[in-house]
């Protein structure tokens, strides 16, 4: 198919219906309503359902009901919305049910404000709503990348019956890129149903909660969502490497749109002869934790530098990762404030200063 | 919270307005040239200072939207809050301080989508807060979304097929869920607008005055009623005063809403009631 020039936001919402998912639940909120305008007129169109909700709240829930029937179901916000949207992706996480969620972030905490930002990574890996769970998250850095992740996303929610949420800074909702979408003919699988609350006529019914006052049950429960958990650290990591090579002496861990600034950046330290390579994570959960620690640890290798639109949330994760074997050092901008190559450049070259004595 | 010190009230007429307002911090404002939220706020200012409040007195409470930007513009006590949750803020800023007066500025989004369950919760109580809710029938801040109040059948951006939902009624809504003082204006009839303000902000209990206004920027755009002018005309053309409206058959009310005083009743004020629990229960000696 012919590529497209699209908004990141219209082409995340063409991407979920190439995927079969025709069932949407939203809210307005900056930077993704667009999502919303487009379903708006998209969804008549394929006899799917759009509705505005009367808030996040009640979106979250929304997505439960149409989930548990079995049909492919998302929604689209943004920071704040995203956080009323907890309580229900807890609830789904419990029950087991999939769906999609996309958060377009913005600066927080809080009301914060309308402009890029990564700062809900914790809120998305760790578990923004209460309980032992994960979702699978998965981070976009190009337009098109979000395309082919929010396909991806329907799939992998189906085969895990797992909430999944990508989550892209406000740049890849807003910025227009040429996409490439999958053949109009090449059906979506048909998710499976077997477990879905579809009628009980002639079979027995099926019970979809995450409801269970006997701890036994609740622990088995619990177990069982950790079995999941793990079985997607071995089957879902997903990254990309950019001149990581083995004389490299540093290397960046960066994700979104944010891994695509220090990529100019690298290409320009590498002008100025610093030996420099970007690790950027595709799946944030699983976190490639492995594949970090494997490429921090060659030879050569004298720091690591997280660069995040954040103070410092994925660092963590990245110095679990090296487990103390190399230095982690950490440049970022927040509020809505997006870092340049230079700013990065900068950082690099005087960690050069102090780890190459 | 901001605090502001109480200054002299200014002798001409002219100066009311600026006398209240944050020029230098706050403006330029959000709002679109011709935008009746400005009219709301002037009424709001005059009547203000014609009941002779003390400002450090008033708490302005709103959560976000174009109205809800209002108490940012205003030099009284200010709270900007979240969405849809402002009326839950007010009622712990007044259950605390029950003798301050406490002012919450909303529209139609915030107030009877995601913040629907506060307000006829605050209603249901009887709080002695005002509501002012701007009502222009779309969001306004987000680019033209359906809201509650989008009539079915308009188009919205999220309705651009014309809206298949059934809308809310505000006033209905705040009688039947309990609110004491109940009335409807409009960004055209400012003195009536100017008046049952002035009446829901002396009332004791929950007044809500609902301010029909025009976005023409949106809603106006997409539903073809023109610019400001022509918009806050039509407001002109299809407002009745309540007494009128009630004789109306179905038929005729059609395109048209009712102004004027809705419901007024007497009934307990919440603060009250619970001071009357703490009276007869106390016993810490005080």
């Amino acid at each position: 198919m012919a590529k497209v020039l699209m908004k990141g936001n219209e082409a995340i919402a063409e991407a979920a219906l190439r995927a079969g998912a025709n069932n949407y639940f939203c809210y307005p909120i900056t930077p993704q309503t667009e999502v919303a305008e487009y379903m708006a007129k998209r969804m008549p169109e394929v006899g799917g359902v759009f509705l505005q909700g009367e808030s996040e709240v009640a979106v979250g829930n929304m997505i439960f009901g149409a989930a548990a029937t079995g049909k492919r179901v998302f929604t689209t916000s943004s920071s704040p919305g995203i956080s009323l949207m907890q309580e229900s992706i807890s609830y789904m996480a419990g029950a087991q049910l999939p769906c999609v969620i996309v958060n377009i972030m913005r600066g927080g905490p809080g009301l914060g404000g309308i402009l890029p930002a990564q700062s809900d990574y914790f809120q998305a890996v760790k578990g923004g709503g209460h309980g032992d769970y994960r979702l699978l998250v998965l981070a976009p850095s190009t337009v098109q990348e979000a395309v082919d992740l929010m396909i991806l996303s329907f799939d992998l929610a189906d085969k895990y019956r797992n909430p999944v949420m990508m989550i892209g800074d406000g740049m890849i909702g807003q910025m227009m890129e040429a996409v490439e979408f999958p053949d109009k003919d090449a059906d979506p699988k048909p998710p499976d149903e077997s477990w879905a609350a579809t009628g009980a006529k002639d079979r027995k019914p099926r019970i979809i909660k995450s409801l269970f006052l006997d701890p036994v049950k609740l622990e088995e429960n619990s177990w069982l969502l950790h079995e999941k958990y793990e079985r997607m650290k071995k089957e879902e990591v997903r990254f990309e490497l950019y001149k990581v090579k083995p004389e490299n002496e540093f290397m960046i861990v960066s994700y979104g749109t944010m891994a695509r600034i220090c990529q100019t950046a690298i290409d320009e330290l590498e002008e100025e002869g610093v030996s420099i390579g970007l690790f950027r994570p595709i799946s944030l959960f699983p976190f490639p934790s492995t594949q970090i620690l494997e490429e921090a640890t060659k030879e050569n290798v004298k720091a690591l530098l997280t660069v995040e639109m954040s103070t410092a949330q994925m660092m963590e994760d990245v110095v679990m990762a090296v487990v103390g074997n190399r230095p982690v050092e950490f440049y970022g901008r927040c509020g809505g404030i997006v870092p340049t190559p230079e700013e990065v450049k900068e950082k690099i070259l005087e960690m050069q200063k102090t780890y190459s004595k | 919270m901001t605090t502001t010190a109480s200054t002299q009230a200014p002798k001409q007429k002219s100066d009311v307005i600026l006398h209240y307002l944050r020029p230098g911090k706050k403006f330029p404002n959000v709002w679109c040239p011709g935008c009746g939220i400005g009219i709301v706020m002037g009424a709001f200012i005059r009547m203000v200072d014609k009941l002779g409040y003390d400002r450090d007195n008033v708490v302005m409470v709103s959560g976000i939207g174009c109205s809800s930007r209002m108490p940012v513009y205003m030099d009284f006590n200010s709270l900007h809050t979240t969405h849809g949750r402002a009326l839950a803020f007010a009622t712990g800023v007044k259950f605390a301080k029950p003798n301050m007066k406490v002012v919450v500025i909303t529209g139609d989004g915030d107030a009877l989508a995601i913040g629907g369950n506060h307000f006829i919760h605050a209603c249901r109580r009887n709080i002695d807060i005002t509501t002012i809710l701007i009502n222009n029938n779309i969001y306004g801040m987000t680019g033209g979304q359906g809201s509650p109040t989008t009539p079915s059948g308009a188009n919205s951006t999220t309705t651009p097929f014309g809206n298949a939902e059934k809308h809310f009624d505000p006033c209905d809504l705040a009688t039947a869920a309990g609110a004491t003082y109940v009335a409807r204006s409009s960004v055209y009839h400012v003195p009536q607008l100017e008046k049952v303000i002035s009446n829901a902000l002396e009332h004791k209990g929950f007044s809500l005055v609902e301010a029909i206004s025009n976005c023409h920027t949106y809603f106006g755009r997409l539903n073809r009623k023109g610019d400001a002018v022509s918009m806050i005309n039509s407001f002109k053309e299809n407002a009745v005063p309540v007494g009128k409206y009630q004789k109306m058959s179905d038929e005729e009310k059609v395109g048209k809403f009712s102004i004027g005083l809705l419901s007024e009743t007497e009934k307990t004020e919440f603060c009250d009631e619970y001071q009357k629990v703490v009276d007869a229960h106390r016993n810490d000696g005080k």
